[in-house]
């Protein structure tokens, strides 16, 4: 067990097949992909689910079903049903990524303190605009710690679509342990998880600067130390 | 499907022996580790900022490469299915560690004060008071890592020992749908059982929750 495979200059080259950056960028591409879908899906319905508070039954227990499906199953059985390609690694991504965004939507959505709401709703605002200014804004903190844990989930995943033929950090993995290389293998295990780490860094600091400072308290502070 | 089940019963039983054991050891291993940690780090306030860092990045090392990794690490074999209850025992007490701590440390101070006074010292207070208090947020962390745990072991597969996993292998290998399927509903029916008896034991455990959400209806 060494460091070579990871610290040779050569497996850091630019566009070598194969070599570290691309699979990076190919990683962090099924991760990002994923992550979007997952967003798409569901943000909206996290939100509509909050505001309304219609189906929370639905987004608790799609939740806690979500977390319990086998990845590797999923993206084994979308391949047998779909063939080989981007799209069942897309899917099965995805999968594993609207759970954790769903009920932290959801969950920030209700912690959003009811007077607040009334408060909005009494100022004139419109349902919509009580959704976008008020509630939304509120529960980001919360939505964020979904989205941070999905995006360490994802990244630590993404590894499995190597198992099915496709690129990704997950080669090293995967063609390491076919050929007994463990160096290779510790190359991919250290660069995933300084991913993860360094993407979990740059999503706290994306959260410093979406979250109203209102909220954080931060600016607020500041303030009061000024004066 | 129900072909393919009596067909393979066998095949299939073992696989599912093999998966409820490779997912539930490592919970309880976890656990008793996890507690002790997670106290540590609510006794000394300076370690529970470390401690959620490490839980952080212990976790996102992804479960393949630590099951490929630790044979190399604890000198055991690659089929070994030592390597995964390892692996799977470092993730539990990555996520309840930290469970552990927050559950603590939410406990009201008034309470722990109350207990103080009524003479109770720190590991009978503890043991009696502090630990049941925040038992509901513990055992939610518990009910989250072993829903995970079932759902991680079959990655497992990729090396060879995985419980259901290998019935993804297999049915992937053959380009054979049935076993994937049997595979996937038997997980989640698995995880589903397993959630169901943490919830039951919670409640036989908390009997106070029950009745003071009984009151305030």
């Amino acid at each position: 067990m060494n460091f070579s495979y990871l610290f040779d200059p050569e497996h850091w080259e630019l566009g070598v097949p194969g070599g570290f950056p691309q699979l990076i960028l190919s990683h962090l591409g099924y991760s990002a992909l994923g992550l979007l879908l997952g967003v798409i899906i569901a943000l909206p319905v996290g939100l509509y689910i909050g505001h309304t508070g219609r189906g929370s039954f639905l987004a608790i227990n799609a939740g806690n079903a979500g977390r319990s499906l086998p990845t590797l199953g999923l993206l084994m059985l979308m391949v047998t049903l779909l063939g080989l390609g981007l799209l069942p690694v897309l899917i099965a991504l995805t999968v594993l990524v609207v759970p954790p965004i769903l009920t932290s939507t959801y969950a920030g959505m209700r912690a959003v303190d009811h007077g607040v709401v009334d408060a909005a709703k009494g100022m004139g605002m419109r349902p919509l605009q009580v959704l976008f200014r008020v509630e939304f804004p509120m529960a980001l903190p919360v939505i964020m710690g979904g989205f941070r844990s999905a995006a360490l989930q994802v990244i630590a995943t993404a590894t499995v679509a190597a198992s099915v033929g496709l690129g990704g950090l997950g080669r090293l993995l995967i063609d390491g342990l076919a050929v007994n290389d463990y160096s290779r293998v510790l190359a991919g295990a250290v660069v995933v998880a300084v991913l993860a780490v360094a993407l979990d860094l740059i999503l706290a600091l994306v959260q410093r600067w979406v979250v109203s400072p209102g909220l954080s308290g931060r600016r607020v502070r500041r303030a009061t130390a000024a004066t | 499907m129900i072909q393919y089940l009596q067909n393979n019963y066998e095949v299939v039983l073992t696989a599912l022996q093999q998966h409820v054991w490779l997912a539930l050891l490592p919970v309880l291993l976890g656990f008793a580790i996890a507690l002790p940690v997670g106290y540590l780090a609510v006794r000394f306030t300076w370690l529970y900022h470390p401690l959620v860092n490490v839980c952080g990045v212990l976790y996102s090392i992804p479960s393949l490469a630590l099951f490929v990794f630790l044979p190399v690490l604890l000198g055991t074999k690659v089929l070994s299915p030592i390597n995964i209850v390892v692996a799977l025992t470092i993730y539990t007490v990555a996520l309840l560690a930290r469970t552990v701590a927050d559950g603590l440390r939410s406990v009201d101070p008034l309470i722990t004060q109350a207990a103080t006074a009524m003479g109770y010292r720190r590991f009978g207070r503890l043991i009696n008071v502090e630990l049941p208090v925040a038992l509901p947020v513990i055992l939610a962390g518990l009910r989250v890592a072993t829903v995970a745990n079932i759902s991680l072991v079959s990655v497992g597969a990729l090396i060879g020992v995985g419980g259901l996993g290998q019935l993804f292998t297999r049915g992937f290998q053959l380009f054979y749908l049935e076993p994937i399927l049997v595979g996937i509903i038997l997980s989640v029916l698995l995880a589903g059982i397993a959630d169901l008896v943490i919830v039951l034991i919670q409640r036989a455990v908390t009997p106070w929750a029950r009745f003071q959400r009984g009151g305030a209806a």
